[in-house]
């Protein structure tokens, strides 16, 4: 079989690409394959296997939507995702979140962690949310026109930010 | 000191007893950890694997918890042959035993507790406990993370949780196994409904190294997928229950064979002894699918008073590394010869196991009938 970009080499690579339903067949030559980018069809597949099917997939369609993303700390990049399946460092976890959600759903019970938390983390955490809570307080208080009780929430916040 | 002469020979290794361990050979508890500020040891460069190593390993031996008689070496130290005789107690992963420069093991003189250093992520850390033990694997290892907690920094976000080089085990790091012998499930033919309902549960079934691996001599290892959005107790808990409930099946599976086709088993456990004790050359998988039907033997109590660290004993020193430690010159033996050396060990320990006793399985039917 000849490549069907330039009908002169032999095809060597052949990918079958299904897309809203139409299945398009490409049968290509190592360099016309590698220049449309049909070179590598395993790096789809592992990402794939390792994370479910489709996960690579979607992690591509996030791609599109942010661009070509690459960790600032690492270099890693969405193609290496593809590729291994795997994050460079604990940055990635920032830099590629979007995409990394929609995988996340797929193969997880939800995708916010209700497990153990360092015991130094608990602390800050805990401070955060009651922080948080005491301004929603606040917020309330205040549309409520309740300035008694808005003036005590805001020594507890003045207080609160003093011990952090 | 070689790890050979630090771990316990396999005979010894195989009298650990627990719970449920008729059926259930082992749990384990493994957590993955990785520093904050190093990229992923698959993603990183050798420099920043020696600095992660060079953090981690200190850290982990000096923790008190492991009790001063510890293990711990670089893997490039270690021969091939140690690291696949780890790989065979289920110490150390398969793809830990490929490391060389830049990653460890940290290992407890009680060996039920395994720390391997950049391995996929910088820490895989396990406790392992024989018979079914989930949740003493699981405290057991909780403490070693704490511990741990005080000396370095984990990479962790609010949202996330831990953090791992593959988001598969993102969250809590958290993976819950436990090794079990089904051979009643296998002969019952209702393993793959087992399978079937376990998988829908969120939970792997995968054979006896682990992933991509074939489920020799009858032994499955059960273990969840799911690490992001539940508490670690949760997953315990929950895989506990899924355990209780085939263990129950595989009771259940074996008393309806008992009743029902006596024969089919005696002709199994039977062959089996007569195989083991007779042959002259025997592979692996051959050898571990007998050494299943003897074990299931030994529960049975058609082996007399036998007991099943004898039979677990034959199915550790089939392995290759086992054999090729116990061959006189331990030398690489080529497969030829291992199952020639593996045919002449499992004839010696087999002439030590009493003739299977028919009685013991048809006595309850027959009783009273003309001996």
């Amino acid at each position: 079989m000849v490549c069907q970009f330039c009908k002169l080499k032999e095809a060597t690579v052949h990918v079958t690409e299904i897309a809203d339903n139409k299945v398009k067949k490409v049968d290509a030559c190592a360099a016309c394959a590698k220049e449309k980018n049909y070179n590598d069809p395993a790096a789809f597949a592992i990402a794939d296997h390792l994370l479910g099917l489709g996960a690579a997939q979607k992690m591509e369609e996030a791609s599109e939507a942010v661009g070509t993303l690459s960790c600032d700390q690492c270099g890693y990049t969405q193609a290496d995702f593809k590729k291994s399946g795997r994050l460079g460092c604990a940055h990635c976890y920032d830099i590629f979140s979007d995409g990394l959600d929609s995988v996340l759903k797929t193969m997880h019970k939800d995708i916010r962690h209700r497990g153990k938390v360092p015991a130094g983390m608990q602390s800050a955490l805990a401070g955060a949310h009651r922080l948080q809570s005491l301004n929603r307080d606040l917020q309330v208080a205040i549309a409520q026109e309740d300035f008694e009780s808005a003036a005590r929430l805001r020594d507890e916040i003045k207080a609160f930010k003093a011990a952090e | 000191m070689s790890i050979l002469d630090f771990l316990v020979p396999a005979s010894e290794a195989c009298l650990r007893s627990g719970p449920h361990d008729k059926i259930v050979l082992s749990s384990r508890v493994r957590l993955a950890r990785n520093l904050r500020t190093v990229p992923f040891p698959s993603h990183s460069k050798k420099a920043e694997r020696i600095k992660a190593f060079e953090t981690l390993m200190p850290a982990v031996k000096s923790l008190t918890l492991l009790g001063e008689e510890i293990f711990a070496e670089s893997m490039d130290k270690l021969p091939a042959l140690d690291k696949q005789v780890l790989v065979e107690r289920h110490l150390i992963s398969r793809e830990h035993a490929a490391k060389n420069a830049g990653s460890g093991i940290v290992l407890n003189r009680e060996e039920n507790v395994c720390v391997m250093v950049n391995e996929e992520d910088h820490l895989r850390m396990q406790a392992l406990r024989p018979g079914l033990q989930l949740r003493q694997a699981w405290m057991a290892i909780d403490a070693v993370d704490t511990a741990l907690q005080e000396k370095v920094e984990f990479a962790f976000t609010e949202r996330y949780g831990f953090l791992t080089a593959c988001p598969t085990n993102l969250g809590t790091g958290i993976r819950v196994s436990a090794m079990l012998h089904l051979p009643g499930l296998v002969l019952a033919e209702q393993i793959n409904q087992i399978i079937q309902a376990v998988n829908k549960l969120g939970l792997a079934v995968r054979g006896l190294y682990g992933e991509g691996t074939e489920a020799l001599g009858n032994v499955f290892q059960v273990s969840n997928q799911m690490t992001l959005g539940e508490p670690e107790n949760d997953i315990v808990e929950r895989i506990n229950k899924v355990l209780l409930q085939i263990i129950e099946h595989e009771e259940n599976a074996r008393l309806s064979q008992m009743e029902k086709k006596p024969a089919v088993l005696l002709n199994h456990i039977g062959r089996a002894y007569g195989v083991l004790g007779n042959s002259w050359s025997i592979s692996s998988k051959e050898a571990m699918n007998l050494i299943s039907f003897l074990r299931l033997g030994v529960d049975l109590g058609v082996f007399g008073k036998t007991p099943k660290s004898l039979t677990d004993e034959l199915f550790l020193r089939s392995q290759p590394a086992h054999l090729q430690l116990a061959h006189p010159l331990r030398e690489k033996l080529g497969s030829d010869e291992r199952d020639l050396f593996r045919a002449q060990m499992l004839r010696e320990r087999t002439a030590l196991i009493p003739k299977p006793d028919p009685q013991a399985l048809l006595g309850k039917r027959e009783e009273g009938s003309p001996e």
